[in-house]
């Protein structure tokens, strides 16, 4: 990566029972992707207020990922 | 798993080998032999450092030999023990006294490879065989090229290949050349429904299979082409026919026709097959799988005679099918593919129903024997947050790529840290330890973690607080290894970056944890059973056998359901006797209350705190109970085609069966045609019924054995005689009976002319149409489910689109419901046969029977509160949670929400929807989230 590039930085809301146990999976498989995003667990996705990507948005987050 | 791992009172003994089983049940002393795995689980932390320094690399067994390992491993990265072990006959130092790499580059010192054998006599009172099942032999599978020709796997083989944790990362290749095949070839019943290779019975799983990793596979190469070469496809487990019809809407070939050999020709594999007209084919394919069957396992005859259990002709583990998970031998219990081949929901639900059967046969000791954990009072955690930091280098995989001293020294900079510093591993004992320690000495009030997954790791450090005095909500983690090291190896300055973010992020959301009680809440320790059929029956025996009280509500006027029109068995087991032996022992058990011709008005509470209202007649009684059983069964489907119920001649199998027990009048019928399926697979019921075609076996054997000479025709679609039933398949082609097959679109056609009637249909053999003119037309009916739709509104529990009960989870909660406290057996969960809904009825006892043991529920911290002060009463919650978790009550004169802690599961549905914002959640409130989110910001 150069520092000329834009890096999006990315904030990921993950479902403890499927997303964030998946992106546990690819650590076990040492499944390599790139270093940019962040996570928050959530016991389900439903937990997602909209406020939450408003929120993130105004923190300064590029992106926001929901997984569940 | 890792419950099962995790649990303070399951002794897990790896590499065990059983030598004798003394004793009577309630007093067994079992000897086991235990090989040693030359690793110390307690001290292993599973860093793999001692895999990576071994010299010796060997066969992958879990990858079916097609990667390759190191010698210490575990067989997949979520086994239990999580610890690695070694294979003595492949040890340089075991073998030849040299090497011992491995034990200085274990960091832990959890290696010691002079560790002996040893014997351990443990005394138990039941014991429950599960050891599995066997493999085809591989002399049967060479008759299919296997092992001489490399694209010739089996289906285990072809599964890994098909796994994204398997060896080509879920990349389908030929073995021969890594290439990908463009044709592949699905041959079933390998070494199975085979008298050549002693297997005469049905593995019941493999058509499943089959079109499991065929669908899987073309998932991955959508112009993948699959055919299934096959005999009858037996998919008749719950909803699974659906899944072949999606199958083959996706492309994939089915061709009726058992494959007599595999040959090489040039580049390709050349199969030869006859189809139903008799033409013989030949075709080419890239690779071909062996759907092989399920053996029973290799050493049954030696566990056999170690524990005293007879087995059948197949060498698998002797039941009745009325006590389908009991041994010969009383105090030995069966569960999973040792009692017959089975698949994945089976095994499970036997596992719970042979768990029952111990619990019935332990009942007086209930209770004795178990650990439970004392710890110290809880701390006052004061108002400023003190937050310990523990950064973890798990050996190398987190530290070999975060710079975790760099790490840990950013974590002392942020606000209300008050200690930060590295672990080696923060797992090990003797780190968890100084971890209580270090709280102690600086007081903290809040503990961060930087290590792995909270999913498997949290409730070891929680427990360290715990010890540490402080309540287990004041525990936060960081996973700086699997969303991180572990992903990021090749960017170490970039995931020593995420390492800070996460842990400020982490920081932050600790600031604002508050200690939540633990809420226990107590259990009636009563039952209650709806339905009185033999399901509802075994259960409510069997809740009563394991010490409580139990109420058996049954909607007509006597107990016993369908069983009572059952008049004899494939097997010759007595169903008359079975009801009147069940009828007398439940009106003789001092636990159970019948009541017959009683309804179920309204049920409400929660898990552990039933109140339900039942009529009978012109009186009402309210029952108060802890768990409900729903048992509400089925009934045979009622058919217009085929003219029943317009010419005498055409009766239902049930109604032969009622029939042929006036031995005079059957002994005068002749001709006789039975049709399958009626009504069933896409006709007015779209599934199958499971158990009709042993049904029609049964009563076709029946007949000949009245009148030997009698004529009978069986038209079928496929005949679904799984497992052992196929026995009995075998035995009526073999004493003449004819089977025919159709297919669905072109059905037998029945006419009436003057006053007979007439069964026309195709014999693709003869290539031509056949006229018969029986004296008796048998339809073999499915089964549906009884009308439960009050039921299922009043319990809150889901129906499937054909209106069976929606079980929690079809694989791995096959008794359960996602409301807690609910348990599911009998048709009412789907059509099946009653040695099934027998060992249902149990498991489903069994469940149920878990928290009527424990007499009380214990909620965990991250369920719902509602602030009634801020609550406008909408009811919007209310009518989202999908777990019935929240009601409606009324504070003063107004409606409030209220959370039932017992029945949430912490899902949060509620929390963001509500538009007063009153309901937070624990451990996840909307100030610990966003404090999390502006955390992230911070970082610049």
């Amino acid at each position: 990566m150069t520092s000329d590039k834009f890096e999006p930085r990315i904030l990921g809301f993950l479902c403890n029972w499927c997303c964030y146990a998946a992106a546990d999976s690819a650590g076990v498989a040492r499944f390599q992707y790139p270093p940019n995003i962040r996570a928050i667990r959530v016991m389900c996705t439903g937990r997602m207020d909209p406020l939450f990507i408003i929120d993130a948005f105004c923190a300064g987050t590029d992106g926001v990922f929901v997984g569940g | 798993m890792v419950e099962a791992g995790r649990s303070p009172n399951i002794r897990i003994i790896t590499k065990a080998e059983l030598i004798s089983v003394e004793g009577e049940v309630g007093d067994l002393t079992v000897r086991v032999r235990r090989q040693p795995r030359y690793i110390d689980g307690d001290l292993c932390t599973a860093c793999g450092m001692c895999a990576t320094y071994c010299p010796v690399i060997v066969s992958d067994d879990y990858n079916q030999g097609l990667a390759l390992t190191k010698n210490p491993h575990r067989d997949y990265a979520q086994a239990i023990p999580a610890s690695f072990y070694i294979n003595p006959a492949q040890c340089l130092f075991l073998n030849y006294e040299t090497c011992r790499i491995c034990v200085s580059a274990c960091q832990a010192r959890a290696i010691n490879l002079y560790e002996q054998e040893e014997m351990l006599d443990l005394k138990v009172g039941a014991v429950i065989l599960a050891p599995g099942f066997g493999r085809i032999s591989e002399e049967v599978l060479s008759r299919y090229g296997y092992g001489r020709l490399p694209d010739v796997v089996t289906g285990m083989e072809f599964e890994r290949l098909t796994s994204a944790s398997g060896p080509t990362i879920g990349k389908v290749i030929r073995p021969s050349d890594g290439q990908h095949p463009n044709r592949v070839a699905f041959l079933q019943c390998i070494g199975t429904r085979d008298v050549s290779c002693g297997n005469a019975y049905c593995s019941s799983v493999c058509c499943m299979y089959a079109i499991k990793e065929a669908v899987v596979a073309k998932e991955h190469d959508p112009n993948l082409e699959i055919s299934i070469f096959y005999m009858d496809m037996r998919t008749q487990g719950k909803e699974f026919d659906y899944a072949r019809l999606r199958a083959k809407e996706k492309g994939i070939r089915f061709v009726r026709s058992r494959v007599g050999g595999v040959q090489e020709k040039g580049k390709f594999l050349e199969i030869s097959y006859v189809d139903e007209a008799g033409t013989h084919f030949r075709e080419g394919f890239d690779m071909v799988v062996l759907s092989e069957g399920l053996e029973s396992p290799r050493d049954a005859q030696s566990l056999a005679e170690v524990t005293g259990i007879e087995l059948n002709h197949y060498d698998f583990c002797s039941t009745r099918p009325f006590s389908p998970l009991q041994s010969t031998r009383p105090g030995l219990f069966v569960a999973g593919a040792f009692q017959g081949p089975k698949d994945v929901p089976e095994s499970v639900t036997d596992a719970s129903g042979a768990a029952a059967l111990a619990a019935e046969a332990l009942k007086e000791v209930r209770g004795t024997e178990i650990e439970t954990k004392i710890y110290p009072p809880e701390i006052d955690i004061g108002e400023e947050p003190r937050i310990g930091v523990f950064v973890c280098s798990c050996g190398t995989n987190i530290g070999g790529v975060v710079d975790v001293q760099a790490v840990a020294d950013y974590a002392a900079t942020l606000d209300n840290v008050v200690f930060a510093d590295t672990n080696l591993y923060s797992c090990a004992q003797n780190t968890q330890e100084a971890i209580t320690e270090t709280i102690k000495e600086n007081r903290l009030n809040r503990v961060v973690v930087a290590a792995c997954t909270p999913r498997t790791h949290e409730p070891l450090f929680q427990e360290t607080l715990k010890d540490a005095g402080l309540n287990p909500c004041l525990f936060e983690m960081a996973n700086i290894r699997d969303h991180c090291s572990w992903v990021h190896a090749i960017f170490p300055e970039k995931a020593t970056e995420k390492s800070n973010d996460l842990i400020r992020m982490a920081v932050a959301k600790a600031r604002s944890l508050q200690p939540l009680p633990e809420q226990k809440l107590p259990v009636i320790q009563k039952a209650l059973v709806i339905g009185g059929g033999m399901a509802g029956m075994t259960a409510a025996l069997s809740i009563a056998g394991q010490g409580f009280e139990c109420f058996l509500v049954e909607k007509s006027a006597r107990l016993g359901g369908n069983l009572r029109h059952t008049r004899f068995t494939l097997t010759g087991d007595d169903p008359k006797q079975l009801l009147q032996d069940t009828d007398a022992k439940i009106r003789s058990h001092p636990l159970i209350h019948v009541y017959t011709n009683t309804c179920v008005e309204n049920v409400s509470g929660y898990v552990g705190n039933f109140t339900t209202s039942i009529r009978t007649k012109d009186r009402s009684e309210t029952l108060e109970h802890g768990v409900v059983v729903v048992a509400t069964g089925g009934r045979p489907y009622e058919p217009e085609q085929y003219l029943y119920g317009k010419s005498r001649q055409v009766v239902t199998q049930s109604e032969l069966e009622e029939g042929l027990s006036r031995i005079e009048e059957a002994k005068r019928i002749n001709d006789i045609v039975m049709i399958q399926c009626v009504g069933s697979r896409g006709e007015d019921l779209s599934y199958c019924s499971k158990l009709c075609c042993g049904q029609a076996v049964k009563n076709a054997l029946k007949i000949l054995e009245i009148n030997p000479s009698a004529n009978i025709t069986v038209l079928y679609r496929d005949m679904r005689t799984y497992g052992f039933t196929e026995d009995y398949y075998q035995l009526a082609r073999e004493k003449g009976v004819m089977f025919v097959h159709f297919e669905k679109d072109h059905p037998p056609e029945v006419t009436e002319k003057e006053g007979r009637i007439q069964v026309e249909f195709l014999d693709k053999l003869l290539g031509e149409k056949v006229v018969l003119e029986p004296d008796l037309l048998v339809l073999s009916v499915g089964i549906v489910p009884n009308q439960v739709e009050e039921l299922s509104k009043i319990l809150k529990i889901p129906l499937t689109s054909d209106g069976f009960f929606l079980e929690a989870h079809p694989k791995l909660r096959p008794v359960e419901f996602s409301v807690e406290g609910v348990y599911l057996c009998g048709l009412a969960h789907g059509p099946k046969p009653i040695s099934e809904s027998v060992a249902q009825a149990r498991a489903a006892a069994g469940k149920a029977c878990i928290p009527l043991a424990q007499g009380y529920v214990t909620v965990e911290p991250i369920v719902s509160s509602v602030d009634t002060d801020t609550c406008i009463g909408c009811g919007i919650c209310e009518s989202l949670c999908p777990y019935s978790a929240i009601r409606m009550i009324k504070v003063g004169k107004r409606k409030k929400a209220e959370t039932i802690s017992a029945s949430c599961k912490g899902c949060g549905i509620c929390a963001s929807r509500c538009p007063s914002f009153s309901i937070s959640m624990g451990g996840f409130t909307n100030e610990q989230i966003i404090a999390q989110i502006r955390a992230l910001g911070e970082g610049g």
